[in-house]
C-alpha cells in the first residue's frame, strides 16, 4: 500500500465492533455517511488488516464485503475504517515480471510495488465513439483457430471448456505463438487466476519461462485455497493493469483469465447471502452486466497504438453450454472457442468443436490483404461441409455405414480428414496461415467439386485443382 | 438550473436510491443526485419518501447527500440535429461527451442533446394569425439532402399564432414565434421542443397496415414480411444472427429513417455501425446511410438503469419523425437486456418477483412498448409509421422463457433464429418452420402489383415443399435417402437448392447483401420452375442425377452472387436456359 493511501485511511474514523457477520459480509451500524462502493479496512483483534468494499449504505447501516474473508473476525473485536475512496490500484510498467495476489499486492518476495498512477479498479465505460473497431489478424499457428475462428487483436474470445480438458495448454500455446505478421510490437501478458490450483498457475509460469517471456508477464493469483471472495476483485485488478499497459504505455496486452466459472460462483455466493432474488440456477440477475463490465474493458482505442485482447477460460458445468455462465459469456464476448469432450477422447488436440465455435470479428480481419483472398469462402465451405458430416454420422449410426450413398461416404472421409489433419496438431506446432489454408483445401478434395457451393469457380480452379 | 432540494438520501443500493424527507416532488421527475449531479428519475413516491433510479454509476454516493428536482419529467429534446448522431440511453450526445471526458464516460457530465450553437435555415409555412394546434407544421428545415425536417407545434398546445419569424437561420432554442394560448397565456415557440419519454405522442388515428417494409433480405421479404408500422421479434441464442439481421435491415430497408438502439450489447458493435454506415450508400437515395440513422447506445458496460430508459428514448424520437410523415424503423438490440434491467431495478426495490425473477408488470411494459408502433395519420394530417424490430436473447436459446413468450403475445411477426442453421453457417439463420408473419395476407396485394401475380403462387408452392421436406427428412433419418422414390428425393433436392440459392444470403457480399423485390421474385420463379418442370421430367422417366448435373443448375446456385440488382437480364437468361434444358430432358423421355 502506498503511504498516501495509508494516511487517508487513518484519517478516517474508526468504528469498534461490527453488528453482524454473515459469510464474507459485515454489517456496521451507526456510521457517518459512507459512500457506495467505498473501500474499507477491517482490522481483526490481532491487528491484521483486511480490505473490503461497501455494497450498500444507508442512514442506519453499512453492508460491506471483506475480500480476505471473515474467518477469525469477532463482533466486538473488529475495527472498521472507511477510506472515503473506491478501491484503487497503483499501476506501472514495473509490474511486469512480478507476481501479485488477487488484490494486487506483491507475493513474490520482491520489493513493494510503487505505481505511477492510481486507478479505480472498477474501470469506467469506454465511450463507443472512442473505440477503434479491431481488424488485425493474429496468427496463433493453430489451424482451427486461424482458419475457422480467427482471433483478432483486441478481441474478447473465451474458451468454453470442461474439467480435465486441455484449455490451459491451448491458452499457453496461443500466448506463446500469437503474432501479428510483419510487425514487431511491444507486448505483455496479464494473467489472472481465480480459484484454480497451484499447479495450474505453475503450468503457466513454466510455459512463460520456457518461451522466455516471463519478464513481460504480470500474474495475479487468487488460488483455490485463497478466500473465494477475493476472486471478485482479481479480474478487476488484472484488467486495471492491462488498461494502463495498453492505453497509457501503448503495449499490446493479452489477458488470460481462468477460471471464470469460479468467479461467477463467488458472485452467486455473495448474492445468495444478501438474499437477492436469483434468476437462473441461483445466479444473480446482474451476472450479465457484471461480466460485461469486465469483458468490455478489452478492445482498441482510436489514436492509441495499444490493445487488450482477452482470453477468458471457463469450465462449463456438466459440459452444458446452456448453463448460465457460458451462456451469458457467449452473449457478451465476440465469439467462443468451444471444447468437445468426445474429440478429446478421440485424441484430437485441440478438441475444438467445429460448429458451436465462432469468431465474430473474423469477418473484417481475413481475406485479401489480410490473410488470403480465398479465406472467407474456404472457411464457410469447411463449416458447411463439416455440419453435413454430423448429419451423415447420425444417419450412419441408425442405418449402418454400408447403407450410405457414395456421396455420404465422401463426407465421412472428409470429416475424418478434417478432424485428424486440419484440426489436430501438436502442442508445439506453429502453422502459418498459408499452411492452414492449403490444408483446408487438401481435406476439401475428398469431396466432389459439385458439392462446393460456397467457393467461387476461380478459387476452385486455383486451389482445389479442377 | 436545478437547485430545488427535494429530499436527502436514505439508502444507496447500486443504481437504486431511497430518498427521505420529500417535500414536493413529482412522479417520474428528472432529478440530480449528490454533489456530482448524477442524473436520475423518480420512480416511486410514498408519503415523504421516494425511490430514484440513477442513470450513472453511484460509487461514492452516501446517505444524507442532497437530491435536486428538475420540475419536469425525464424528456428528450426533439428538433433538428439528431440525424447521424449517437446518443447514450438518456439522449446525451456521445461525441460531445468524448470531447469533454476523452475515452471513458465520466459521471455527471451535462451536455445538451441538441447543439445550441448550430444555426438551421428555417422556412416558415404557417402565418401569424393562423389558429394552430399540437402537431401542426410551423415551417421546415432542410436537415439533410433527403430529409426535410418539419417544425411542429408541440402536441398538447393550441392557440393563435401571434407571430412567427421570417425565413432565416436560427438555433434550436431561439424564439421563432409566439403562440397565444388564451387571453392571459402565451408561449414562445422554438425549433425544438421537449417530450417525456414514457408518454406516447398523440396521433389522429391508426391506419391499416398494407405496405411491406422491404428489407432486401429474401427470407424476410418473400417468406415472412413485415408491414410498415408492424412489429417483429427476432429471438435467438448468442451467435445466431440477431445483430447481423438487424444491421442488414437497418442498412437496406426502405424506411426514411432508422433509429438503432444498442441496448445492453457490445461496444464494438456500435463502433462497427459508426465505422460502416457513413461509407455505405442508401440505394434509394444515393446518399450515405448515416444521413438517415440515429443511434442510441447503452452498451453492456454502461449503467443498467439508462438501459431501461434507452428503449423509450429511441421510440420517442421515432414517433417525433413519424409525426412529420416519415416512415421510421426501430431496431432494438436487445429487448431482453431492457427486460433484465427492469428485473434488476425491481429486485433492488425489493418488489415481489413473478417468473424467473422478472417483475409481474413485465408483460404490461412489453405491450406498452410495442403498442407505440403503427401506421398513423399524424396530427399534421400526413401519414407516417413506426415499425419495431426487437431482438430477444433467450437464456440458453430456450424460447419458452418469459421475455420471448410475452413478446410473442404482442408482436405479429416472428423471425425465429435457429441454432442448427447458424452452426451450419446457413445465414440468415431464420427458421422457415418456426417463423411466421401475420402480415402476409395483407401484403400480397402490394407484391402482386409490384412483381405480378405469379409471386404468390410460387411462394405458396415452395413453402409447401419446405413443409413436406420435414416429413421426408424424418423418413430419411430412419432408413436413408435410398428408400425414397425419385419423385420424393427430388423434393429434398429442390429444398436444398432453395436453401442454398435463395434463403441463404451473405451479408458481406457486395451483390448479395440485399435483393430488390424484382430480383427476389425472379429468383423464386426460377426455382419454382425447376421444381415444376423437373418433377414432370421425373414422372416421364428422367433421373435425379440428370437434373442435378444440368449445367444450368450451377448457374441457379450462384445467381444471387452473379446477377446484380440493377440488371436482372442475367436471371431472364438463366430462366430461358432452364426451360431449354428441361425441354431437352423431356424430349429424351418423350
Ligand atoms: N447474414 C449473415 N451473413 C453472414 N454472416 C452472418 C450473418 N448472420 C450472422 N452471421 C455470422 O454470425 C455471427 C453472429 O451473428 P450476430 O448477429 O452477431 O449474432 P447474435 O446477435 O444473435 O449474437 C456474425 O459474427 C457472423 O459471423
Ligand atoms: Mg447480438
Amino acid at each position: 500500500m502506498p503511504d498516501a493511501k495509508n494516511s487517508r485511511l487513518l484519517s478516517g474514523r474508526e468504528y469498534i465492533g461490527v453488528d453482524k457477520i454473515d459469510g464474507p459480509l459485515i454489517f456496521v451500524r451507526k456510521t457517518h455517511p459512507v459512500g457506495y462502493r467505498e473501500l474499507l479496512e477491517c482490522v481483526d483483534k490481532n491487528g491484521h488488516v483486511r480490505l473490503g468494499i461497501v455494497l450498500e449504505s444507508s442512514t442506519t447501516a453499512v453492508v460491506a464485503q471483506v475480500f480476505e474473508g471473515t474467518s477469525g473476525l469477532t463482533l466486538p473485536g473488529t475495527r472498521v475504517r472507511f477510506s472515503g475512496e473506491p478501491l484503487t490500484l497503483s499501476v506501472s510498467r514495473e509490474m511486469l515480471g512480478r507476481v501479485f495476489d488477487g488484490l494486487g499486492r506483491p507475493i513474490d518476495g520482491g520489493p513493494p510495488q510503487r505505481g505511477d498512477v492510481e486507478r479505480d479498479i472498477n474501470g469506467m465505460a469506454i465511450n463507443p465513439t472512442a473505440r477503434q473497431y479491431p481488424r488485425d489478424f493474429v496468427q496463433t499457428g493453430i489451424s482451427v483457430i486461424d482458419g475457422m475462428n480467427t482471433l483478432i487483436r483486441g478481441q474478447k474470445l473465451p474458451i468454453f471448456s470442461g474439467n480435465g480438458l486441455p484449455h490451459n495448454e491451448l491458452a499457453a500455446q496461443i500466448a506463446r505463438q500469437a503474432k501479428i505478421r510483419g510487425t514487431a510490437t511491444e507486448f505483455a501478458v496479464v494473467f489472472a487466476a481465480m480459484g484454480v490450483k497451484h499447479d495450474v498457475a505453475q503450468f503457466f509460469v513454466r510455459s512463460f519461462e520456457e518461451s522466455g517471456v516471463l519478464d513481460n508477464v504480470a500474474l495475479f493469483l487468487s488460488l483455490a485455497d485463497d478466500p473465494s471472495i477475493e476472486r471478485l476483485i482479481t479480474p478487476r485488478t488484472a484488467l486495471t493493469l492491462a488498461e494502463h499497459l495498453a492505453f497509457t504505455e501503448d503495449m499490446h496486452v493479452l489477458v488470460i483469465m481462468t477460471d471464470m466459472t469460479n468467479y461467477c460462483e463467488s458472485l452467486r455466493e455473495i448474492s445468495t447471502i444478501r438474499g437477492e432474488i436469483p434468476s437462473r440456477k441461483g445466479y444473480p440477475g446482474y451476472l450479465y452486466s457484471d461480466l460485461a463490465e469486465l469483458y468490455e474493458r478489452s478492445g482498441m482505442i482510436k489514436g492509441r497504438p495499444g490493445s487488450i485482447t482477452l482470453l477468458p477460460i471457463l469450465t462449463m458445468p456438466n459440459d452444458d453450454i446452456s448453463h448460465p455462465v457460458p451462456d451469458l459469456t457467449g452473449y457478451i464476448t465476440e465469439g467462443q472457442i468451444v471444447f468437445e469432450r468426445d474429440m478429446n477422447g478421440r485424441g484430437i488436440y485441440p478438441p475444438v468443436a467445429g460448429l458451436p465455435s465462432l469468431s465474430r470479428l473474423m469477418k473484417d480481419g481475413i481475406g485479401q490483404g489480410m490473410t488470403r483472398e480465398d479465406h472467407p469462402h474456404l472457411a464457410s465451405q469447411l463449416f458447411a461441409a463439416y455440419s453435413y458430416v454430423k448429419d451423415v454420422r447420425n444417419l450412419a449410426s441408425v442405418i449402418g455405414e454400408e447403407e450410405l450413398t457414395p456421396l455420404d461416404h465422401d463426407y465421412l472421409e472428409f470429416g475424418k480428414q478434417f478432424e485428424q489433419r486440419f484440426v489436430s496438431q501438436r502442442k508445439d506446432e506453429d502453422r502459418s496461415i498459408e499452411q492452414t489454408l492449403d490444408l483446408g483445401w487438401e481435406v476439401l478434395r475428398t469431396l466432389p467439386v459439385e458439392e462446393l457451393h460456397r467457393v467461387t469457380d476461380e478459387e476452385i480452379e486455383k486451389y482445389y485443382g479442377a | 438550473m436545478i437547485d430545488r432540494i427535494i429530499g436527502r438520501i436514505k439508502r444507496v443500493n447500486g443504481p437504486v436510491i431511497e430518498v427521505m424527507g420529500i417535500t414536493d416532488a413529482e412522479m417520474f421527475e428528472l432529478v440530480r443526485v449528490g454533489e456530482e449531479n448524477l442524473i436520475g428519475e423518480l420512480i416511486k413516491l410514498e408519503k415523504d419518501s421516494a425511490v430514484i433510479q440513477v442513470y450513472e454509476d453511484t460509487t461514492g454516493i452516501a446517505p444524507h447527500d442532497p437530491v435536486y428536482g428538475a420540475g419536469m419529467p425525464l424528456s428528450v429534446e426533439l428538433g433538428p440535429g439528431m440525424i447521424g448522431t449517437i446518443y447514450d440511453g438518456i439522449q446525451r450526445p456521445l461525441e460531445a461527451i468524448r470531447a469533454i471526458s476523452d475515452i471513458y464516460i465520466q459521471r455527471g457530465i451535462s451536455v445538451p442533446s441538441l447543439d445550441r450553437q448550430k444555426r438551421w435555415h428555417f422556412v416558415p409555412t404557417a402565418r401569424a394569425g393562423d389558429t394552430v394546434s399540437g402537431g401542426a407544421v410551423l415551417g421546415t428545415v432542410q436537415e439533410t439532402e433527403n430529409l426535410q425536417h418539419k417544425i411542429l407545434v408541440p402536441p398538447g398546445d393550441e392557440g393563435v399564432l401571434e407571430s412567427i419569424v421570417a425565413e432565416g437561420d436560427y438555433t434550436v432554442d431561439e424564439p421563432i414565434g409566439v403562440l397565444k394560448i388564451n387571453e392571459s397565456k402565451s408561449k414562445e415557440l422554438q425549433l425544438m421542443h421537449r417530450w417525456p419519454i414514457r408518454v406516447q405522442r398523440p396521433t389522429r388515428r391508426r391506419l391499416p397496415l398494407e405496405i411491406p417494409l422491404i428489407t432486401g433480405q429474401r427470407v424476410i421479404d418473400a417468406l415472412f414480411p413485415v408491414a410498415k408500422g408492424g412489429t417483429v421479434s427476432i429471438p435467438g441464442g448468442f451467435g445466431t444472427g440477431k445483430t447481423m439481421t438487424q444491421q442488414a435491415v437497418a442498412k437496406w430497408c426502405d424506411a426514411d429513417l432508422i433509429v438503432y438502439i444498442g441496448c445492453g450489447e457490445r461496444g464494438n458493435e456500435i463502433t462497427d455501425v459508426l465505422a460502416e454506415f457513413p461509407s455505405l450508400i442508401d440505394p434509394r437515395t444515393g446518399r450515405s446511410l448515416m444521413e438517415r440513422t440515429i443511434l442510441i447506445a447503452n452498451t453492456s458496460n454502461m449503467p443498467v438503469s439508462a438501459r431501461e430508459a434507452s428503449i423509450y428514448t429511441g421510440i420517442t424520437i421515432a414517433e417525433y419523425f413519424r409525426d412529420q410523415g416519415c416512415h421510421v424503423a426501430i431496431m432494438a438490440d436487445s429487448t431482453s437486456r431492457w427486460a433484465e434491467a427492469l428485473r434488476e431495478l425491481s429486485g433492488r426495490m425489493e418488489e415481489m418477483p413473478a417468473e424467473e425473477g422478472f417483475p409481474a408488470y413485465l408483460p404490461t411494459k412489453i405491450a406498452e412498448f410495442y403498442e407505440r408502433a403503427g401506421s398513423m395519420e399524424a396530427l399534421c394530417g400526413q401519414n407516417g409509421s413506426v415499425s419495431i424490430i426487437g431482438a430477444v436473447s433467450p437464456p440458453g436459446g430456450d424460447f419458452s422463457e418469459p421475455v420471448t413468450q410475452h413478446t410473442k403475445r404482442f408482436i405479429r411477426c416472428f423471425w425465429a433464429l435457429d441454432r442448427n442453421l447458424a452452426n451450419a453457417r446457413h445465414y440468415p439463420a431464420i427458421s422457415w418452420l418456426d417463423s411466421y408473419s401475420e402480415y402476409l395476407s395483407s401484403m400480397t396485394a402490394w407484391w402482386e402489383q409490384e412483381v405480378g401475380p405469379q409471386w404468390f403462387a410460387d411462394r405458396t408452392e415452395i413453402m409447401e415443399l419446405l413443409h413436406r421436406e420435414i416429413r421426408l427428412q424424418q423418413v430419411v433419418k430412419l432408413v436413408g435417402p435410398d428408400a425414397l422414390p425419385d419423385t420424393q428425393r427430388f423434393i429434398l433436392e429442390v429444398c436444398t437448392l432453395f436453401k442454398n440459392a435463395f434463403l441463404q444470403q451473405n451479408a458481406f457480399d457486395k451483390i448479395d447483401a440485399y435483393s430488390t423485390v424484382q430480383k427476389q421474385a425472379k429468383m423464386m420463379h426460377i426455382i419454382a420452375t425447376y421444381w415444376r418442370r423437373g418433377s414432370e421430367a421425373i414422372k416421364s422417366g428422367a433421373t435425379l442425377m440428370k437434373l442435378k448435373k444440368m449445367k444450368v443448375y450451377q448457374d441457379i446456385v450462384k445467381m444471387k452472387f452473379s446477377v446484380p440488382n440493377d440488371d436482372l437480364s442475367g436471371l431472364d437468361k438463366i430462366e430461358a436456359r432452364l426451360e431449354r434444358a428441361m425441354d431437352q430432358v423431356e424430349a429424351l423421355h418423350a
